[in-house]
């Protein structure tokens, strides 16, 4: 039975206002949301989706970090059938490299033969979870996925390319995947599953132990982006804008 | 560790990739810095012709049939040879598909460290941005080689163009690779090459469902031009991947691009920043776009569709 | 002296005809009443208990309003006096029978002025049956209006009923022409006919023969019918009267039951026919066909794929078809197959459908259940999926911030308080819409500075307010409706105030109605509508206008603020107090036509519609001679209504105007 590990993390929700912290180089957590990576949230789905197809075993795996618990959670509600968090200090000097470590020596006991996650995440300073993971697990890595199926001892996967070009491989199992696009978009679970969830399953948890994040950098300073040349907001109500732009199209030469 | 800085050269079927040239522009920025030479890393096989218009000093050129055509394996074991022999102060890759599938691994595996999303090299600190573009991060070089992973945007493709430059063969092995190549999938013949087209009009999330889109046919139709789409829209399976821009899709340079809510995150505008003529609309104040436009509405795009059209039609 | 003569002209050489009447019509009345039994079991052996056997006084005044009076069908003119012209002759019919059954076999009455008075009236109503009738017969087979169904079960009954009162007229005006009483008067149907066989000259043989002959059709057509019955379409006179006993008593019509425990203790999420209840599934059996629910919707109107009264009728198929099945346990798949998923997500949850529906069939609540089970399963659109799950993180379905949420005050001096740390009379529940549409921005800062001016004193919850959930229970998602109602339920009892004033009627519905239910039954809140409240400052002189405006507009009554809970006045009388003059659409107060975004329907996927509710209504608005002013007293009808008068192109000839517009401008 193929079991597929779906390691995830968290990340700033941009819909809030970013703000530095009082050291100048890192975000301020205090008013920052913090919600599930979008491709991490894909990995999922084409976990899920792999195991409705050709059967297997799911099990997420992600830190222990404020509002993980309802993320995974609502991995077990759509199909997940372990979830498991990592506990340790995911505060200052926390990042991916030290993360995928984590998740490397966790992965030990667990086995699995397929790992998919996240291509990328929004914050990613030092590089992404996922190839770090392989390396550390010994495994092959592929990013920019967006289709797997399993065939034999391997995964068949596809690879995006700018211009739509698609890259057929093959990938020798155990390997992780850098998931960029699950075959179908993350599917909905209702609230009242995930609350159910909530009361039948329980997260095993599993100690991180230290974290080592050598592989990273220290961050000379962080800051938000000048307002940069912006544009040149044209005002008044419809009709007049429409005039404008028309004005717009005929000096560049479109009309 | 020399003070060289390695540029890892992206290409795909007999063409170099712009992100390769952008890198080496910000290359010999770094150069600069650190007084060493700015060495392009080529790999493939019987690829030689693709250094023609390097910048660079040096082209460190690797021959393997294995690595023929990119996979991630092969090209990870080739340049973790390389570089640990020759221990660069620094080396690119592009924050691609291609080059993220190395950088990290390399980092692991070598373990130096990575920077990503470096847009820029500033008075020799390494400016990344990061959180779709609402934040800036400067990092300097460690004492180790470090790795750095590139997004477009901080250089033209033209400020790493130049060349001929020498061509140095280096040997690399691959062996026991676990990735293969079966075959390209080429998109679906599409009826229009946004790349070929003039005027687009680009819509994104703001077009709330497929019906919508003949508003913006419209349009086109009336400017003689076509009809694009950021991911999500193609995603919905609104329109075919032939009509997206962006980091995945296409890369255009109309002279009108035309963009009816789209928000504009890094991974589109990777593919229009380069536009003549941006006009940007959308109901939300706060739309990056606005800051890579040239013209901004800030209206809800459904008000602005009609009169745009009559006031159109009026001065054909 | 006037006597009634029992079976008159009837032989009694074979016996008595009591002993073949009674036989016939006992025979009959039992495989009517097997029959009847067949199909009602199904609702209590495949259905799942409801209880609706409380207040059985209340209920039995109900079956005489609704099915014997039958006001309900009255509200139409036309269709309305035909069926009761039918119905009521029916009864009386009855009536008459059962009076002469007890004349003949226990007390003697029917003597005299008595009988006369019987005999006077029952054939008024013979004549009053063949009105109904004659008015039936056009409009089935003249005008064929296309909600009726018009089929040959129907012809069936019609043809039936009235063979029956033919027969019945025809029998006595033949013995009224034999007989030729003096008091023959007192029959006057029976003896205006009677003059036809008198003129003709028929013999005295001839017209005891043909009174066996057209009595026995008589009886034998009054047994045809009641054994038919059950089977065809008269069963709904019946279970049309059943359901109205059945209908729901206590609940407001704006307070939807939570998701029912079967007997394990699980939540039923239906998609079977034996997950409705009994008294759902007596609502299949109870349709008329009449249609009415049909020229209600607004969806249908728009050409969606719902159709309310499609949408019952499949349930009866269902029950026709899966019965068997259903009763031996495996009854098959409702949801997808018998009732498809788009009709199911097209309904705006108005409930004009249940407004209008004479005999009380409820269709809204059937329709909830059903989402829920398509929500359980995921199978929602990805438009609603970001709505969703925008509300779950965010508390609204923008997907913004919920720290923006009162971002629209900033303007605002002095400072609007903020109700969860002050105590303040006023807890103003601003909603969704007007908090982040920026269309709707100025419009709830008009109300804010209209507050300040009546000198209330008022505050909101800032970020501490989430979405009401009213429309998030009606597409189904009720865990998340649970947790929004906590969520909010949190902030006020982390407040103190006396009142809660809402300008929208769907979290004035769910405040008002649903959350009750939820916390630590502290009791209810006072939860106002602005109108009323605007009504009250008015009428206490708190709220003073400077200008008359003079505006002659309509007022549009939202469903969750009229139809769903009966405010029609108090907003036309703030519109009255600005010094405007309304004139009303023909489909206003409980007849209002919703505007479409009701039911989660604004966070939906639109699909293909031949004319948007909102456009009709506009049109419908300006229609009206002078009209300027298209003056609605809810967020999304502002939304919806300008949206649909730029759509239409009749921006020169009506605005859309919020009622606290008006009021600004007057004060």
């Amino acid at each position: 039975m193929t079991h597929i590990l779906v390691p995830v993390k968290l990340v700033p929700d941009l819909v809030e206002e970013l703000q530095i912290a009082g050291s100048g180089n890192a975000l301020d957590m205090t008013w920052l949301r913090l919600i599930i990576s979008e491709f991490d949230d894909h990995a999922i789905e084409q976990a899920i989706i792999l195991k409705e197809r050709s059967g297997g075993e799911v099990t997420v795996i992600a830190p222990d970090q404020e509002g993980m618990d309802d993320v995974l959670f609502t991995a077990a509600a759509k199909g997940a059938d372990r979830i498991t968090k990592l506990s340790g200090d995911f505060g200052e000097g926390f990042n991916n490299h030290a993360l995928a470590r984590a998740f490397a020596s966790a992965v030990e006991g667990l086995a699995p033969d397929l790992i998919l996650t996240g291509v990328q995440g929004n914050n990613d300073l030092d590089g992404s979870v996922g190839p770090c993971l392989a390396e550390y697990l010994g495994m092959a890595y592929v990013g920019y996925v967006a289709g797997v199926s399993l065939e034999g001892g391997k995964a068949v996967i596809k690879k995006e390319y700018p211009g739509g070009l698609i890259a057929e491989m093959e990938v020798a199992l155990p390997a992780v995947l850098g998931i960029q696009a699950a075959e179908q978009p993350p599917r909905y679970v209702a609230v009242s599953k995930v609350r159910q969830m909530m009361k039948e399953t329980s997260i095993v948890e599993i100690d991180a132990g230290d974290l080592d994040p050598s592989g990273g950098l220290d961050v000379s300073r962080m800051y938000l982006p000048e307002a940069a040349e912006r544009a040149e907001m044209l005002q008044g109500n419809e009709k007049e804008v429409a005039a404008r732009l028309v004005e717009i199209f005929k000096e560049i030469g479109v009309i | 560790m020399n003070n060289d800085i390695y540029v890892v050269i992206e290409h795909l079927r007999g063409q170099v990739a712009d992100i390769s040239y952008i890198m080496l522009a910000a290359g010999r920025d770094l150069a600069r810095e650190t007084g060493g030479k700015l060495a392009a890393v080529l790999l493939g096989q019987n690829a030689q012709a693709l250094a023609e218009n390097l910048a660079a000093d040096q082209v460190l050129y690797g021959e393997n049939a294995a690595l023929a055509e990119f996979t991630s394996d092969a090209y990870q074991q080739a340049l973790a040879g390389l570089i640990s022999e020759n221990q660069p102060r620094a080396a690119f890759f592009g924050s691609t598909t291609i080059g993220t599938d190395v950088a990290g691994t390399l980092s692991a595996r070598l373990n130096i460290p990575l920077v990503s999303s470096c847009s820029k090299i500033s008075d020799g600190m390494i400016v990344s941005q990061i959180c779709g573009g609402k934040i800036m991060a400067e990092t300097k070089l460690a004492d180790t080689t470090t790795l750095i992973t590139m997004i477009p945007g901080g250089y033209k493709p033209e400020q790493g163009r130049g060349g001929p430059p020498e061509v140095k063969p280096v040997p690399v092995s691959v062996a026991d690779l676990k990735v293969a190549l079966n075959q390209y999938i080429e998109p679906e013949v599409a009826d229009v090459d946004i790349t070929k087209e003039k005027v687009l009009i680009s819509i994104g999330r703001g077009i709330q469902t497929a019906d919508n889109i003949e508003l913006a046919q419209a349009l086109a139709d009336l400017l003689g031009g076509a009809v694009s789409a950021s991911r999500p829209v193609v995603d919905q399976g609104w329109l075919p991947t032939s009509r997206m821009v962006g980091k995945s899709g296409q890369r255009v340079k109309p002279k009108l691009y035309l963009a009816l809510g789209i928000s504009g995150a890094p991974e589109h505008v990777e593919g229009m920043a380069d536009a003549e003529n941006i006009i940007a609309i959308n109901i939300d104040p706060g739309a990056p776009l606005f800051d890579v436009a040239k013209y901004g509405v800030n209206v809800d795009l459904f008000d602005l569709i009609d009169p745009l059209i009559e006031a159109i039609e009026a001065a054909k | 002296m006037p006597e009634r003569v029992n079976y008159w002209g009837i032989p009694h050489e074979w016996g008595p005809p009591e002993y073949y009447v009674y036989t016939i019509m006992f025979l009959a009345a039992l495989i009517m009443l097997f029959r009847f039994y067949q199909r009602a079991r199904i609702w209590w052996k495949v259905g799942r208990p409801e209880p609706r056997w409380d207040k059985l006084h209340i209920r039995l005044w109900k079956l005489i309003q609704y099915g014997i009076v039958q006001i309900k069908v009255l509200n139409e003119r036309y269709p309305g006096i035909m069926h009761v012209a039918i119905a009521w002759s029916y009864f009386v019919f009855f009536l008459g029978t059962a009076l002469a059954t007890i004349h003949d076999h226990f007390f003697e009455f029917l003597y005299g002025n008595v009988l006369l008075a019987y005999k006077f009236v029952l054939d008024l109503f013979t004549i009053v049956f063949f009105v109904g009738a004659i008015m039936a017969l056009i409009r089935r087979y003249l005008q064929k209006p296309k909600r009726l169904t018009l089929n040959a079960d129907f012809t069936f009954s019609l043809v039936m009923i009235i063979m029956i009162v033919l027969g019945g007229l025809v029998t006595e005006s033949l013995r009224l022409a034999f007989d030729q009483p003096e008091w023959a008067w007192a029959s006057p149907a029976g003896w205006a006919v009677a003059q036809l066989w008198i003129v003709a000259g028929a013999s005295d043989a001839a017209l005891i023969n043909w009174h066996l002959g057209v009595w026995t059709f008589h009886l034998l057509s009054v047994a045809i019918t009641i054994i038919t019955l059950p089977v065809g379409t008269l069963l709904h006179s019946l279970t049309g009267p059943l359901n109205c006993f059945f209908s729901e008593l206590d609940k407001p019509t704006g307070k939807l039951s939570p998701i029912a425990l079967d007997a394990k203790g699980n939540l039923v999420y239906v998609n079977k026919l034996s997950d409705l209840t009994w008294k759902q599934l007596l609502d299949g059996d109870a349709c008329t066909e009449c249609g009415r629910c049909q020229d209600a919707c607004p969806a249908y109107a728009a050409g969606t794929p719902l159709n309310p009264k499609e949408l019952i009728l499949n349930i009866r198929e269902a029950l026709r078809s899966d019965a068997a099945p259903a009763m031996a346990g495996n009854a098959p798949l409702l949801v997808g197959e018998k009732i498809q998923a788009d009709m199911l997500w097209a309904c705006t949850t108005c409930g004009a459908c249940v407004n209008v529906c004479p005999v009380m069939i409820e269709h809204v609540g059937a329709i909830v259940d059903m989402r829920r089970y398509l929500v359980i399963e995921g199978a929602v659109d990805a438009e609603l999926q970001t709505a969703l799950s925008n509300l779950s993180r965010y508390g609204n379905s923008f997907g913004k911030s919920d720290r923006m949420r009162a971002r629209w005050s900033q303007e605002i001096q002095p400072a609007i308080k903020d109700a969860g740390r002050e105590e303040v009379e006023y807890l103003w529940f601003v909603g969704d819409y007007a908090s982040y549409s920026p269309t709707l921005t100025e419009i709830t800062q008009k109300t804010a500075r209209v507050f300040q001016q009546a000198g209330l004193d008022f505050g909101i919850l800032y970020k501490g307010e989430s979405h009401s959930g009213n429309d998030v229970r009606r597409a189904g998602e009720e865990g998340l409706f649970e947790m929004l109602v906590e969520n909010n339920i949190k902030s006020f009892s982390g407040s103190k105030f006396k009142s809660i004033v809402t300008t929208d009627p769907h979290s004035y519905n769910t405040l008002k109605n649903e959350y009750p239910a939820f916390g630590d039954g502290d009791g209810e809140w006072n939860v106002m509508h602005y109108s009323e409240l605007l009504d009250q400052l008015i009428s206490t002189g708190k709220l003073q206008f400077n200008k008359k405006l003079g505006y002659k507009v309509t007022y549009h009554d939202p469903c969750y603020l009229g139809r769903y809970n009966g405010i029609f006045d108090a907003p036309r009388r703030v519109i009255e107090a600005t010094g405007c003059e309304i004139v009303e659409m023909p489909r206003n107060r409980e007849r209002g036509f919703c505007c479409g975004a009701g039911g989660g329907r604004i966070w939906m996927e639109e699909g293909k519609v031949t004319e948007r509710p909102s456009e009709s209504r506009i049109r419908e608005a300006v229609g009206l001679d002078g009209v300027t002013q298209f003056v609605v007293a809810c967020p999304k009808d502002v939304t919806m209504y300008s949206d649909a008068v730029k759509t239409t192109g009749q921006e020169a000839n009506i605005v859309v105007k919020d009622l606290i517009e008006l009021v600004y401008e007057a004060m």
